[in-house]
């Protein structure tokens, strides 16, 4: 029998439940796996060994009583250092955080448990995830499985490659502008993010709130169903919560028929800058999806070319005010010689505490906000964000999801753009119209680009509270691709 | 073209209390610069009759029963100060003496 690490989360949790591994034998198997390999990737920031175990004693315990047991349960996770995790170290990849210990659970962190699942520790991030390569962390760059000397994307970098070598079946990572979708597309994984309200942010650490979501990351559109339905729902800790029921996904994911679907190809989304074999992977993929019986058309969304510089104002905007709180008063870092006054100890301590990528953009942010530039910045960027929902709103009313490439390029390699920001930011082009308008937005795996045989992705969009046709078009792409290529791209991937 | 000066990003980074050393300020008003330089694009499009979005969800208020529930301890709330004094944060002296 293979390993259990080689498994989707739906089959470790059908031989769960078929008493055929224990979840104590499963949970074994990746901590061994993370103890072999976490090394070359430096995805995990910390291993849980005893709450993974404990947990997955509790499952098999429920097993031999006979009880009902969940979906997921028994199937164990990795979770970005973004989430608070009661009595476990979350850092969200910065120093200003090293060492602290939340004394609460995130809503995530919270219905994870409940389902069972086994929370194997916490993955690395770009510094508040602001970043596309995991480069910005401040406990080192994460590599990605496919080639040790690329990126795994940002800032969920760390859910990726943990997901793509095999560390773990399944992750949860946030995403602002890209951070889901991005690292899913150049490590060969799926990720998705939510409609803005679908997943509750109550203990997500903050970067931009109008933009941030958490989503699953998962080897298979089934394995990212299942995940996403289990952390979705609404939340009274979160305000922005939308308090309708979540969409089956999993039906959705299972169904695995596009026939009479109505699918966009957004024009704007190619073109310069973008690598041909990613464009040469995305037309097949839109022949493939045409060949499957749906409907495609071209769609203009001309606003789409000033979304990402009206992201870059609003995410530092958001992100400047909401990282007010790391003061170095309540908790974290504080850097005192015990002669400095209050404001001379903040501003030590955050000089100390953050990285240069969070430095930027608080100042950016600042400068944005400040009066004399605020309607000229800030507030022409939010016109262009209504511009862009505007879009969003009428390519909806004519096709059922748009599609696009997720990235424009492949994974590049460690050090390639970490000292030219306008050069990192371009990452994001294709992923950042979805946070400014809260749809929701997946990344699948499409092939491997001719020049450099690395994963490309195929990002789908669909309208708000209507993730299900992500789940739709994704399941019924996935199995038409693994038809024609015979196995899961990842096993294409070398081994670790 | 854009540009920050030297003097300009100082202001700016210290209302936002963040001390800067040479180095950095060299680096970041280059930076910024070029970063602020693109992203005025937004300017090209918009006319005073667009409505700014803030948000995805346009809500305004959303209320809950106000209920008495569970909440942190004064332990758990204090488990990760830098510094404290019986049940409360301690921090370092905000007012100068008189």
């Amino acid at each position: 029998m293979s390993s259990p690490t080689e498994l989707t989360a739906v089959e470790i949790a059908a031989g769960i439940k078929a008493k055929d591994f224990s979840a104590v034998a499963v949970a074994q198997a990746h901590l061994d796996r993370i103890a072999n390999v976490n090394d070359k990737l430096n995805a995990f920031l910390f291993v849980d060994t005893a709450g993974a175990l404990a947990q997955a004693a509790a499952v098999d315990a429920q097993i031999a009583a006979g009880e009902l047991i969940g979906p997921l349960a028994g199937v164990p996770v990795a979770v970005k250092d973004i989430f608070t995790q009661q009595d476990v170290p979350t850092t969200c990849g910065s120093k200003i955080l090293e060492n602290w210990q939340p004394p609460y659970d995130s809503t995530v962190v919270a219905r994870m448990k409940q389902a069972g699942m086994v929370l194997l520790g916490k993955v690395n991030m770009d510094e508040f995830a602001m970043g596309s390569s995991t480069e910005t962390s401040g406990y080192g760059p994460t590599s990605n499985p496919w080639d040790l000397t690329r990126i795994p994307g940002g800032s969920s970098g760390g859910s990726s490659a943990a997901v793509a070598g095999f560390l773990a079946p399944l992750a949860v990572g946030t995403d602002t502008g890209g951070s889901i979708r991005q690292p899913a597309a150049v490590t060969g994984t799926v990720g998705v993010k939510p409609t803005y309200g679908g997943v509750s942010r109550y203990g997500m650490i903050a970067l931009a709130s109008s933009l941030d979501q958490a989503g699953p990351f998962a080897r298979t559109v089934l394995d990212a169903a299942l995940l996403h339905q289990a952390i979705a729902g609404h939340d009274q800790m979160d305000s922005t919560s939308i308090n309708q029921p979540a969409p089956d996904f999993v039906a959705a994911a299972q169904r695995k028929d596009i026939s009479g679907m109505k699918l966009g190809v957004v024009k704007e989304l190619a073109g310069d800058g973008y690598q041909q074999g990613v464009l040469n992977r995305f037309n097949e993929a839109v022949e493939l999806l045409r060949e499957l019986g749906a409907e495609i058309v071209e769609v203009s969304c001309p606003s789409f070319d000033y979304a990402l510089a009206a992201y870059y104002l609003i995410q530092p905007s958001e992100c400047s005010s909401n990282l007010a709180r790391f003061d170095g008063m309540r908790y974290g870092l504080r850097v005192d010689d015990g002669n400095s006054s209050v404001e001379q100890v903040m501003s030590a301590t955050r000089a100390q505490g953050f990285g240069e990528e969070v430095k930027r953009r608080i100042i950016i942010g600042t400068y944005a906000l400040s009066s004399g530039y605020y309607d000229a910045y800030y507030g022409s960027a939010q016109k262009v964000r209504r511009l862009i929902a505007d879009d969003f709103a009428k390519a909806f009313n004519s096709v059922d999801a748009l599609i696009s490439p997720t990235s424009p390029v492949t994974a590049f390699k460690i050090g390639a753009k970490i000292n030219d920001p306008m050069a990192m930011y371009l990452n994001d082009i294709c992923t950042i119209p979805v946070n400014l308008a809260g749809v929701g937005g997946m990344s699948l795996p499409i092939g491997l680009a001719d020049e450099d045989s690395l994963p490309v992705g195929l990002q789908i969009m669909s309208p708000v509270m209507q993730d299900d046709r992500l789940y739709r078009v994704g399941g019924a792409l996935e199995a038409a691709l693994l038809q024609k290529w015979g196995a899961p791209i990842l096993a294409k991937a070398p081994k670790l | 073209m854009s540009s920050l000066s030297r003097d300009e990003l100082r202001a700016i980074a210290d209302l936002a209390r963040i001390s800067l050393t040479e180095a950095e300020l060299d680096r970041f008003s280059d930076q910024l610069s070029v970063i602020l330089d693109s992203v005025a694009k937004v300017q090209e499009v918009v006319t005073p009759e667009i409505k700014p979005m803030s948000h995805a969800l346009e809500m305004t208020n959303v209320y809950r029963p106000d209920e008495i529930g569970e909440s942190l301890t004064a332990a758990q709330a204090l488990s990760g100060a830098p510094a404290r004094q019986d049940d409360r944060f301690k921090v370092p002296r905000i007012l100068e003496e008189e």
